[in-house]
């Protein structure tokens, strides 16, 4: 396998320009020639979708949820970076893209985020005149606010439901093809594997969640947008069904896998409060601008918060990073809340969280203020835990939240597999080993409404592509295998449920491949997933049948797919001999607990290929280049 | 704490459905309504008995996947809260609890507590749009908004899609998921060039399906978890007047076209 990433060369702001020029184009007569399918319906499925539909390609859009606008792209709260400068406080394209690429700790493509810096200008543009109620101000501008250690306020919203009102511009537009008859939507359809004929991705075998039956589906290319794997490690802000499928299944296919350890862990959830939990809930980092960090100085002081005076209170984040203080970037804000409670000194009954304290703000802003700001997440707060949050400070602790890792692709975002496009959260993105807040939304509604529907026209009309039907043996052969796997798991009739295994498998993930990480740990984790998977296959209980909704069934596949990548990841981390990122080793850290780089050796993006079941598979290193912005240690102190 | 769930058995659409028992000694009060459903499947699969079917996603009352009744209820006893965030604690230990699909003929129950609403995508896919090619517009800020007017614009828009309010409704109707997003684009300038077309054609789309007529009892608003108002309805249904009154054939779509 050689990786081409195919960057244009040359200045950097006009990379994306003269690609585009070069880019061949699709005569508008013969696009509806074209079947192209895009799996995924959030907001990069969804938005390259109503794209290519509007372009005039024939579109087939699968999801697994029952309409295209439950998709997860619609649980982010925060808002959307966009370089519009509207505050006039300093902010450029160029410096979203330097701030990305730092936060990012040099483990991302320069050209491909000055490409997003760019794009995402034109993505509010297109937002607002699709209807989405940004909040704005008195004089009837866009408003914006700071987030998640941005020192300019480029962050658009729409109060804590940023991700859903994008999401149903998104779907909409899509609603608007599928009337128009330009797309053809397949909802409560899983996609199981990939086809690939001469080298070439070709298709798709789907299973209909309602009646269970396992169909082809040809196309002459095939878009992922099928979102990130945090779900690996059980417990995460994810939606439940949230997978890793899709990819797998690619990757599987041919598609090389990026930089699968990079996971991001975000500082701000709520604690876990008892074995039957079945997901995190996140809370919005925006709290991070009005809410004080705090723990106990002293380990195990059980008192009420109200009895623990100024003087007993420590504000880690503030004494450690004085000039960024609580808005340092998510993994530098989670690893410090996992230390002081390695420390002893973490609250509530598990002891694993911090306190997040508004008494200072609601004394210099009022009440009124901060209900106004964050009156729908104190709500949230509330309704879970039970505690006022205006009383109280509210507890929160890190969690799984989102997946840089994903398919490797090129600049045209194309993976390994030509014909195969890979867009949002499902590639290894832009985000290298961290993703800042407020940049899933701009990526993945860049790559669906403004580089995916160039990239693609560009294959088809560059590309020789034989007809093929789905009589081809390799469609028969991967039809064949998708069925076999269903009568597999319906057939072991085991004693544990396949949530009792996930679990198991998301705590070993938790613990060894999680916040913090270690060789030992890693080494061990891989063998222990081993067995549990082999557990997994001889005594996994599925009951029911194929032919009807089975929702057992459905997470069997999805939990069997688990195990492969997390093995993956751990052998990801194991490799990477450095600390960046969500990507901390315990080995490789400055005197002072900082992540420590390692540029002479991992300046890469991983890229692994598939060798077969139970053969470990080979590492291939996209070396990194930065001409632009300089790698450092990065410092928020 | 302990449960006595009486839920809504049915394999399939076809088929004839009933309420079965099940009880659990399990339970814990800071547990959602959804996770208390996990730990009874478990104990179900655990005796050889499929689990109940329910759909759900998020599990943050974001998605509007989750939904169903508890003792008659939408989403059950807590306002504003969709069953995925409602804790146990506002039940009683030992309390008896009656968990049905949503309920109305344009919602087919697919397999015990999961219903087809793909209806509601239908009447979006009607005209709940602006149609706006990307690409094609000018500068956000080219376009002032009041924040009174942006603000109302979001309340409406802040629909979930969950299927609430039709289930609660006397008569199945649907139009304060339809009123919403009438008024959410109607609101704004952005919406306004299709206003007449999109009434019509989605109020037409909603009465196609099946669902009922609004007869102003507001038991929609009473459950909906995002607090949609009936002025929505309101707004829907002088859109639809004045769009009636003013509909006129087509005019010059012929030489468009050539």
């Amino acid at each position: 396998m050689k990786l081409d990433s195919r960057i244009p060369g040359g200045p950097i702001e006009t990379a994306w320009d003269r690609c585009r020029f070069e880019n061949k184009l699709v005569n508008p007569a013969n696009k509806r020639k074209y079947e192209v399918i895009v799996v995924g319906s959030g907001l990069a499925g969804g938005s390259a979708a109503a794209t290519l539909g509007e372009l005039g390609y024939n579109v087939k859009c699968f999801c697994f949820q029952d309409s295209p606008r439950r998709a997860h792209s619609i649980a982010a709260q925060g808002g959307i970076n966009a370089a519009k400068n509207y505050q006039n406080d300093g902010d450029s394209i160029y410096r979203l893209f330097y701030d990305t690429v730092k936060g990012g700790d040099f483990r991302a493509r320069e050209y491909n985020v000055y490409r997003l810096a760019q794009n995402s200008v034109n993505i509010i543009d297109q937002a607002v005149a699709q209807g989405v109620p940004f909040a704005r101000e008195y004089g009837g501008t866009l408003a914006n606010r700071s987030f998640g250690g941005a020192q300019v306020s480029r962050t658009f919203y729409a109060r804590g439901q940023t991700g859903q009102q994008l999401l149903l511009g998104a779907y909409q537009g899509l609603e608007r093809q599928i009337d128009a008859g330009r797309v053809t939507m397949f909802p409560r359809t899983e996609m199981l594997d990939l086809v690939v004929i001469d080298g070439k991705a070709r298709g798709i075998i789907t299973r209909n969640l309602v009646t269970g039956a396992i169909e082809t589906h040809v196309a002459d290319a095939v878009i992922l947008g099928t979102g990130g794997y945090g779900n690996v490690y059980y417990l995460s802000t994810n939606a439940k069904g949230s997978n890793c499928t899709a990819i797998w299944r690619a990757y599987k296919r041919g598609a090389a896998f990026g930089n699968p350890c990079f996971t991001q862990i975000h500082p701000t959830c709520i604690p876990v409060s008892g074995d039957y939990q079945s997901k995190l809930t996140l809370m919005s980092e925006s709290l991070r601008n009005d809410g004080r960090i705090w723990v106990p100085l002293k380990q195990g002081d059980k008192r009420s918060p109200s009895q623990i005076p100024e003087n007993e209170r420590d504000y880690y984040l503030e004494r450690r990073y004085p000039s960024f203080g609580n808005l340092v970037p998510r993994d530098v804000a989670s690893r410090n809340a996992k230390a002081v409670c390695d420390e002893g000194r973490g609250v509530g009954e598990t002891a694993l969280g911090v306190y997040l304290d508004f008494g200072a703000s609601i004394q210099r802003l009022g009440e009124d203020k901060i209900r106004e700001r964050y009156g729908n997440l104190f709500e949230m707060y509330q309704r879970i835990t039970d505690e006022n949050p205006y009383k109280v400070p509210m507890r929160i602790y890190p969690a799984i939240h989102y997946t840089m890792g994903g398919l490797w692709v090129d600049y045209q975002l194309q993976s390994t597999i030509p014909g195969l496009f890979v867009i949002g959260e499902a590639n290894f993105s832009d985000h290298g080993a961290n993703r800042l807040g407020a940049s899933a939304l701009m990526q993945g509604l860049s790559d669906g409404y403004f580089i995916v529907p160039y990239t693609l026209g560009n294959y088809l009309a560059g590309t020789q592509l034989d007809k093929v039907s789905d009589s081809a043996p390799e469609f028969q052969a991967a039809l064949s295998g998708v069925q076999d796997r269903t009568k597999q798991f319906l057939n072991i009739n085991g004693s544990r449920t396949v949530d009792s295994f996930h679990r198991e498998l998301g705590k070993i993930m938790w613990d060894e491949c999680g916040m913090a990480r270690t060789a030992q740990g890693l080494e061990s984790a891989i063998s222990r997933i081993q067995s549990l998977r082999e557990e997994f296959w001889q005594n996994v209980k599925v009951l029911g049948k194929n032919e009807e909704i089975n929702q057992s069934l459905e997470k069997a596949g999805r939990v069997a797919d688990f195990f492969e990548l997390g093995e993956l990841m751990c052998r990801d981390a194991l490799t990477r001999n450095e600390s960046c990122g969500g990507h901390f080793r315990e080995e490789y850290q400055t005197p002072d607990g900082e992540a420590m780089r390692d540029d002479d050796n991992f300046s890469h993006a991983s890229a692994w290929e598939y060798q077969g079941d139970n053969v470990t598979p080979v590492l291939h290193k996209e070396q990194l280049e930065f001409h632009y912005v300089h790698p450092s240690q990065r410092s928020y102190k | 704490m302990r449960l006595t769930f009486h839920i809504w058995r049915q394999p399939n659409t076809g088929a004839p459905g009933k309420m079965e028992r099940y009880e659990s000694a399990n339970m814990n009060p800071d547990m959602s309504m959804l996770e208390a459903l996990d730990v009874l499947n478990e104990e179900l699969m655990g005796k050889g008995t499929e689990p109940v079917v329910f759909e759900h996603d998020c599990r943050e009352g974001i998605c509007g996947s989750c939904g169903f009744m508890i003792n008659g209820v939408a989403h059950g006893p807590q306002s504003k809260t969709t069953v995925c965030q409602l804790t146990l604690r506002h039940f009683k230990d030992g309390e008896e609890l009656y968990l049905e699909p949503w309920r109305a003929n344009s919602f087919p129950v697919l397999k015990d507590l999961m219903v087809d609403r793909s209806a509601f995508d239908r009447i979006i896919a009607a005209g709940g749009y602006v149609s706006v090619p990307a690409g094609s517009p000018q500068d956000a800020n080219a376009l002032l908004i009041p924040k009174t007017e942006a603000d109302r614009a979001m309340d409406a828009a802040a629909c979930i899609g969950c299927g609430a309010c039709v289930a609660a409704c006397p008569n199945a109707s649907a139009s304060l998921f339809t009123g919403a997003k009438i008024s959410h684009l109607g609101l704004l300038p952005q919406g306004q060039p299709e206003r007449n077309e999109r009434a019509l054609r989605m109020v037409r789309q909603m009465n196609g399906e099946g669902f009922g007529q609004c007869g102003n009892i507001g038991e929609c608003e009473a459950v909906c978890p995002k607090g949609i108002t009936l002025e929505n309805i309101a707004r829907m249904n002088a859109d639809f007047l004045k769009a009636s009154v003013c509909e006129r054939p087509k005019s010059g779509a012929a030489e468009d076209a050539a």
